[in-house]
């Protein structure tokens, strides 16, 4: 101990907390760097279209909706405005689950995925596409979201109530999701095999996921969601950042593990089962977004959680970007770039990082 | 001053019994009290009761605390794949309940805390990467940031070299005496209990078989029921009480 006393003095290690102060400000300049880049991602994703328009008729568009013509003030407003921003949402909220996710069960794998409910998600919607069924009665516009979020949420409480069980550790919880994942993809095969080759088609373009279907209404509702969402897991944070230290140390904290875990999966199920209702299921962003927040942030909650939050929605929206200009004309469905851009992109990332990112 | 009493004290796990009637004499800050028995006898167990983690009948009784979380308490087991520095793990122990604002104050505290256990120079590490040594010496940190007036200490010096070993104690009987803080810590080396500590309770299968002052309650004849070994306890040439083994029975 004492070799270590004498290199800090030697070193003269900055004293009161001046290491961490600045370790604060590189995290909110990287925050603030994420912020702007999103803004951008936000512009070019409004600009591009079958009609187009310059950057700066859009920033125009966008500030001064007076000074533009009537034509692209509908394009951008009612058509473009309520996709390019349910790509953000959809990308904070599918990370932010993602990443409580990891951190209350301990598991890099975690995500809406690896629990089942986008899973559930697709079958609910599955349902209605291919024989019609609604799950609860429901205006027919949101037949298939609203099947989906009542298939994700009952996916998500099965795992609840199970994990509340005796003995249950965190493996069990993950074992159990798989086990749904793989229950919801043989009921997905059999309602393929009987149902119609359109219908077949319908459910196969809806699980490639898309956020052309974005309206305004959806928007808000999902805004609502993460709005109410997030400041409840905010306050939790330092709870949250504790349960990556393993539950006896968090318990030696004063933090109850248990109840945490559930108050959590509740609230990330939410979050999860709305956007992939709405979007369909898009694939790794909630996998991927908390994992480069990981490597940019470190898992201190407080700049972990905007950090998730972020990364997710500058990558869906750079993914809605991507999925307009590859093939000029399609807009090839944004779960399908997602994964063929994203997950290499991640690759490369984790294996040129320097440092164990988990 | 604060004070601590165990009163009739039980702790099960399931249906299982650990801990039946512990009752101990009230023990008060500025002390150091070692908790003794061989593995499985309930240390660890009785810690947690402590702290509140197990329910069970019985009293743990504190009183003269001045603060709302008088009691911290380090854990046995050790190690995380948090992508954290030193200093954030330190720093997230002490902000347990409080605002997500870090005050200077807090930063403070978590300066003193690893300058007191000497490995402020690890601060910017990550934790995933210390050694099982360095990570014990920052979990005490985190138990001791918490400015608390009563120490739990599950087997701290038990991944230590000898050197740390002994400077930990001995800070921590200089902090006790300095922060009239009481520390109980559970220790496997008797030697180390006999020279550094004021009291000792024995635990034995979940009983407390002796309490009291360390060199009154440390007898051959105690090593041999509780530890089953043969040793005897002589004063060294400066006069220090020292454990010697012959045997294991
Ligand atoms: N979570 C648990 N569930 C059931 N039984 C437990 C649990 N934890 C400990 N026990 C049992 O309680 C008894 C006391 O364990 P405890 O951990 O308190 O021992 P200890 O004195 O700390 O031992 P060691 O010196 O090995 O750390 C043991 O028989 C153990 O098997
Ligand atoms: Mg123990």
């Amino acid at each position: 101990m004492s070799s270590d006393t004498a290199v800090s003095t030697n070193a003269n290690t900055p004293r009161e907390g001046a290491f961490y102060r600045a370790l604060v400000i590189r995290r909110q300049l990287i925050l603030a760097a994420l912020t702007m880049a999103l803004c951008l991602s936000l512009c070019v994703d409004l600009a591009l279209g079958p009609a187009r328009y310059g950057l700066g008729e859009v920033v125009t568009a966008l500030f001064m909706p007076d000074n533009v013509s009537q034509s692209v003030r509908v394009v951008l407003w009612e058509i473009r405005m309520p996709v390019a921003l349910m790509a953000l949402v959809v990308g904070a909220s599918l990370s932010i689950a993602g990443a409580q996710m990891q951190t209350i069960l301990s598991n890099p794998l975690a995500s809406p995925f690896t629990l089942g409910i986008s899973a559930g998600a697709s079958f609910g919607a599955a349902l209605a596409l291919a024989f019609g069924v609604s799950l609860v009665p429901a205006a027919v516009d949101y037949i298939i979201p609203i099947n989906a979020f009542v298939m994700a949420m009952l996916t998500a409480g099965a795992i609840h109530l199970l994990s509340m069980r005796r003995g249950v550790t965190i493996e069990t919880i993950v074992l159990l999701g798989i086990a749904m994942v793989f229950i919801f993809n043989s009921l997905m095969a059999l309602i393929q095999f009987f149902a119609s080759q359109q219908a077949v088609s319908a459910v196969v373009f809806w699980t490639m996921g898309s956020l052309t279907k974005a309206t305004w209404p959806k928007l808000w509702i999902a805004v609502g969601v993460l709005a109410v969402i997030l400041p409840l897991l905010a306050r939790r944070g330092w709870a949250l950042t504790a349960m990556r230290l393993g539950d006896a140390k968090a318990e030696s904290l004063g933090v109850n593990p248990r109840a945490l875990r559930l108050e959590v999966l509740v609230l990330v199920s939410l979050l999860a089962a709305i956007s992939v209702a709405f979007v369909g299921t898009i694939g790794f962003i909630g996998l991927v977004g908390p994992h480069i927040a990981r490597l940019l942030l470190g898992e201190d909650q407080r700049f972990f959680l905007p950090g998730s939050a972020l990364c997710g929605a500058l990558i869906l929206s750079v993914g809605s970007v991507l999925s307009k200009i590859i093939l000029p004309g399609t807009i090839i469905p944004i779960g399908i770039i997602t994964s063929l851009v994203g997950i290499p992109f991640f690759l490369f990332l984790v294996l040129n990082h320097k440092k164990a990112s988990w | 001053m604060v004070t601590l009493t165990l009163d009739c004290l039980s702790a099960h796990y399931g249906r299982s019994q650990i801990l039946s009637e512990i009752t101990t004499p009230t023990f008060a800050g500025g002390q150091i009290v070692s908790l003794l028995g061989p593995n499985a006898a309930g240390k660890s167990t009785l810690f947690r009761r402590i702290l509140g983690l197990l329910k069970g009948s019985g009293e743990v009784r504190i009183e003269g605390a001045t603060s709302e979380r008088p009691v911290a308490y380090m854990p046995q087991e050790t190690g995380s794949t948090a992508v954290l520095t030193v200093y954030e793990s330190v720093l997230l122990a002490r902000m347990q309940g409080r605002s997500l604002k870090v005050q200077p104050d807090d930063l403070h505290e978590v300066d003193r805390s690893l300058e007191d256990l000497g490995i402020a120079s690890l601060g910017e590490r990550d934790i995933s990467d210390l050694s099982g040594g360095q990570r014990q010496l920052v979990s005490a940190a985190q138990a001791l940031v918490q400015a608390p007036e009563i120490l739990l200490l599950d087997e701290p010096t038990s991944a230590l070299d000898l050197h740390r070993q002994i400077n930990l104690l001995d800070i921590l009987r200089r902090l006790a005496r300095e922060r009239e803080m009481l520390i109980i810590a559970s220790l496997h080396d008797i030697g180390h209990a006999l020279r550094f500590t004021d009291q000792a309770m024995v635990l034995e299968n979940g009983q407390l078989v002796a309490c009291g002052t360390t060199e009154q309650v440390v007898t051959p004849a105690l090593l041999r029921q509780v530890f089953q070994v043969d040793a005897r306890i002589e004063p060294c040439s400066r006069g220090r009480p020292q454990l010697i083994v012959e045997a294991a029975v």
